[in-house]
């Protein structure tokens, strides 16, 4: 598997600076983009926070999952059933409550699915996530195929959520502490064990490590984060339905990690932007003659998606590395002599 | 439960499970053999009602509509094996999920424009519209029984196929060395190409039996992809053998479940393979 390439784990220094002039950007944005935009904005910071945690396993440690939507829905609707009919119910702990079912759906499913690997992974975590998908859509109990209401934003007491601009500024201070977190995690000694498991896995178990345990808590950590982004979206929607946690939904997070480049969290950032992004450029296609384009984007984007694997290996960062590399291979030989 | 109502739940079972065989067979096959893991599995099925559905309309004979669908289909899986699936064999899986989800956007689109959103139904034919009495009240429509006549006639094919003929025994080669195969003159990639038209024709005849039955719809494929993706996972990736017992074990838990345990029924095919990946993580039929 070619996911073994680590890409740019250690992000150079110019992307470094890019990344904090866009999130400088994302901070000043309220003061310039209309309110349909700023919302548009929050969205995909919290499609943002998705991507990230799909890149814990996708790009860090090697697992396809392509189910992760199942824990981005879960949270969701955690936060509808814990939010009474008549009033909000408390940030402080629905968040946590809802984190945490997002986290024991992964630790239950992923008891199952790590043991598992390659094509077996990816097809098991679909099936799982369908599972889950049904589970809500049949049941009425569970909200149907409709899905529920959030009848109220919660309550944070110290700021109010339901303002536009203070749920704006609170999902980019998650976006902040999700990506230092993760960038801390990828170098610490339970990062490299996952990096060291998407290299070669059989030699990190000769190597006396428990990986299916070291999987189990990425599986689970990701999951976890994936539902701290679905209850945020949850919380700015006001409604949850089954497609959150749809095929579609986890296919959607995987093309947003690769369009940006995976393993790196920086990646899965700037391709949850873009994706999100052409995705609404699509559907506003005009109408020409007879046809509307936009009424059909899903063409354009399956088009758009083919296109992106069959001539774009690596992702938007990708093509700036090997425009990087192509410019001096010493630069390179000096990184690999440093990695050595 | 009287007997004659736990025959019909069992010849339904039976049913289901052949046709999902057929489907999982393919994409089974397709992997095993050529290691690609095909999302877009479902979209033949779907082409393949749609075509019914069209075909016999223009046609006016289901039966027509049949071969019609089965010829098309195996065009269609030639020119998308050589225009793009075959460069996708050595790339890895990630690349193969993404290009075949993408797919499935194309495929969807693309039968949205030609045939529309509606829901259509396609008439059984008259020489199978009746049904066998099985008691006074009760009876067992014969074109059921004719869909897994038609299941069991190709899955005896297929395997007559692959292990009785010489074209079976090169494709069995060629799934145990490749490079050694071709080394001896085996045209691998005419083999390849051959057994991807096989895997479509197969889910797209299985989409034009089903259709009188099931109807046609938008996203059809998507709910029996995930069905042959337990089928597959329970039988062992690349297992023909296995695919066939897997399918007819999901049929059979997937039916009485509705019957016998209608609340938790959505679940009990899920909880089957978790059972099945607990005991044993490969498939019961690893190759």
């Amino acid at each position: 598997m070619s996911a073994a390439k680590a890409n740019l784990e250690t992000l150079p220094r110019t992307l470094q600076v890019l990344l904090a002039l866009a999130f400088l950007a994302l901070a000043l944005f309220p003061f310039v983009g209309t309110d349909f935009y700023v919302q548009s904005a929050a969205r995909m910071m919290i499609l943002a926070i998705f991507a990230m945690s799909l890149d814990l396993l996708l790009g860090v440690t090697g697992l396809v999952s392509l189910g992760h939507a199942a824990f981005f829905g879960l949270a969701g609707y955690a936060l509808a059933f814990l939010t009474p009919a008549g009033e909000p119910a408390s940030l402080w702990w629905t968040l946590p409550a809802a984190v945490a079912a997002s986290a024991l759906g992964a630790l239950v499913i992923g008891f199952f699915v790590v043991r598992t690997h390659g094509i077996y992974f990816i097809m098991v975590t679909m099936a799982f996530a369908q599972m889950v998908y049904y589970l809500f859509f049949d049941n009425k109990s569970l909200g149907g195929s409709d899905g529920i209401y959030v009848n109220f934003k919660p309550d944070a007491k110290f700021f109010d959520l339901d303002n536009k601009l203070v749920f704006y500024y609170f999902t980019l201070a998650m976006l902040l502490a999700v990506y230092a977190f993760l960038r801390r995690l990828l170098w610490s000694p339970f990062g490299r064990v996952l990096a060291g498991i998407r290299v070669n896995e059989h030699r990190m178990r000769a190597m006396g490590y428990g990986t299916f345990g070291y999987k189990l808590a990425a599986f689970t950590l990701a999951g976890g984060l994936a539902g701290l982004a679905g209850y945020l979206l949850a919380a700015q929607s006001g409604y949850v339905n089954p497609e959150l946690m749809g095929f579609h939904t986890s296919a959607h997070a995987i093309m947003m990690v690769i369009l940006g480049g995976m393993g790196n969290f920086a990646g899965a950032i700037v391709g949850a932007f873009a994706f999100e992004y052409l995705l609404h450029w699509f559907k506003d296609l005009p109408q020409v003659g007879a046809f509307n384009l936009g009424k059909h984007w899903q063409l354009w984007m399956g088009l758009f998606i083919v296109l992106v694997v069959v001539f774009a290996r690596g992702g938007l960062l990708g093509a700036i590395e090997r425009l990087s590399r192509r410019r001096g291979r010493a630069a390179v030989a000096k990184e690999e002599e440093r990695v050595a | 439960m009287d007997l004659a109502n736990f025959l019909i739940q069992l010849l339904n079972s039976v049913q289901y499970g052949l046709l999902l065989f057929m489907l999982a067979a393919g994409l089974t096959l397709i992997f095993g053999i050529m290691g690609v893991v095909n999302l877009a599995h479902g979209s033949f099925y779907m082409l393949g009602a749609y075509l019914a559905w069209s075909l016999s309309a223009r046609t006016g004979s289901f039966a027509l509509a049949l071969i019609g669908g089965s010829v098309l289909a195996v065009i269609f899986g030639l020119i998308l094996e050589r225009v793009l699936f075959r460069h996708f064999y050595h790339r890895d899986h990630l690349d193969q999920v993404l290009l075949t989800f993408g797919l499935i956007y194309i495929f969807e689109e693309t039968r949205s424009i030609l045939w529309g959103d509606d829901v259509h139904g396609v008439k059984v034919p008259d020489l199978l519209s009746a049904s066998v009495p099985l008691t006074e009240t009760m009876s067992y429509p014969v074109y059921r029984l004719f869909m897994s006549a038609v299941c069991v006639a190709l899955a005896v094919a297929l395997y007559l196929l692959i292990s009785k003929t010489r074209l079976g025994m090169k494709i069995r080669a060629g799934a145990f060395n490749r490079d050694m195969t071709e080394a001896l003159g085996v045209n691998i990639k005419l083999i390849h190409a051959i057994v991807f038209a096989i895997g479509v024709a197969l889910a797209t005849v299985a989409g034009m039996i089903a259709s009188p039955i099931s109807s046609v719809y938008p996203n059809m494929g998507a709910q029996v992809l995930i069905m042959c993706f337990v089928v597959v996972v329970i039988g062992g990736i690349g297992s023909v053998r296995g695919a066939m017992i897997a399918a007819l074990l999901v049929g059979l838990v997937d039916t009485f479940g509705k019957v016998l345990l209608p609340q938790v029924a959505g679940m009990l095919v899920y909880m089957l393979m978790a059972a099945v990946l607990l005991w044993k993580p490969e498939g019961l039929f690893k190759q």
